[in-house]
């Protein structure tokens, strides 16, 4: 599987590392909600089909990576830098 | 200063090595750079950096992804989004560029005793690279001047293309003896000089 990194261009899989499911809300740091935590941590959709999720560059230029990925056939259909989508998140 | 000592010294063997059939296809050296210095920008001080760079290094950087330039004793080039490796056969440019760069535009990291720089050069330097790194080490897709950060296992590896038949690789001064052994046994096949 080849991932096509903003910097790098298309790199090898074994140069990246998983770092999870992209599509998590973290509660609020003060929040005592069991519920949430315990979805937030453990509640996985299992998609079948394009997947959110970050990467890490880690053996190329190391950044942080948000991917759509297709579970099913690996195709990777977008990647953009993890703090672009993450500022969206917030101003949002 | 105090004298850089190798990491390669006690597996550094001078000489023709491995397949002697059509002499050697490639050579190997240590190219024992004086400075080997990191330069990281700030988020949005990208240009800033890269003007201090050029100037204390009276190089042409560009910002492209990877752009890379170099002379008989200076070389830099982008690794990643905001950072580039500036190496200078003379001692002293990490302190050059701690002078132009200050905490507000970014950080330099004096490299110089952490990393081990070695270069390869030869008609088959695309073809042992290719069997250590999962790159296109093709002219067209790496072309000369340009730097490419990638790791082959635990050997996270900068390696600039500085000839057609040329590269330089920076490697982690701990793990360099072993990617030495590991580059001369990969050359074994071709045949090798270690100058």
């Amino acid at each position: 599987m080849l991932i096509p990194c903003p910097y790098c261009g298309p790199r090898d899989l074994s140069e990246f590392t998983y770092q999870g499911d992209a599509t998590r809300v973290r509660p609020d740091p003060g929040s005592t909600d069991q519920a949430a935590w315990n979805a937030y941590v453990y509640d996985r959709v299992n998609t079948a089909g394009d997947h959110s999720e970050f990467w890490q560059h880690s053996g190329g230029c190391r950044a942080h990576l948000r991917i759509v990925r297709s579970t099913l056939t690996h195709e990777v259909k977008s990647v953009a830098y993890a703090r672009d989508s993450i500022h969206e998140r917030s101003r949002a | 200063m105090v004298e850089i000592v190798s990491a390669l010294e006690p597996v550094y063997r001078r000489g023709a090595h491995g397949n002697r059939d059509g002499g050697s296809a490639i050579t190997l050296w240590e190219t024992q750079p004086g400075s080997i210095v990191q330069v990281t920008s700030w988020p949005g001080k990208e240009g800033a950096a890269l003007a201090a760079i050029n100037a204390a290094a009276s190089l042409d950087v560009t910002a492209d992804a990877g752009a890379g330039v170099f002379s008989d004793t200076r070389s830099a080039f982008g690794f990643a989004p905001g950072r580039w490796l500036m190496v200078d056969q003379a001692e002293g440019m990490g302190d050059t560029l701690r002078d132009r760069i200050d905490t507000q535009t970014g950080t330099v990291t004096d490299l110089s005793h952490g990393r081990t720089a070695i270069a390869i050069e030869g008609e088959r330097a695309e073809w042992v690279l290719s069997k250590l790194f999962a790159l296109d080490f093709s002219l067209a897709a790496f072309p000369v001047s340009v730097g490419k950060s990638t790791a082959h296992h635990e050997f996270f590896t900068l390696i600039q293309r500085t000839a057609t038949d040329r590269f330089d690789l920076y490697v982690y001064r701990s793990f360099a003896r072993s990617f030495w052994q590991l580059l001369c046994t990969s050359a074994e096949e071709v045949g090798y000089t270690v100058d």
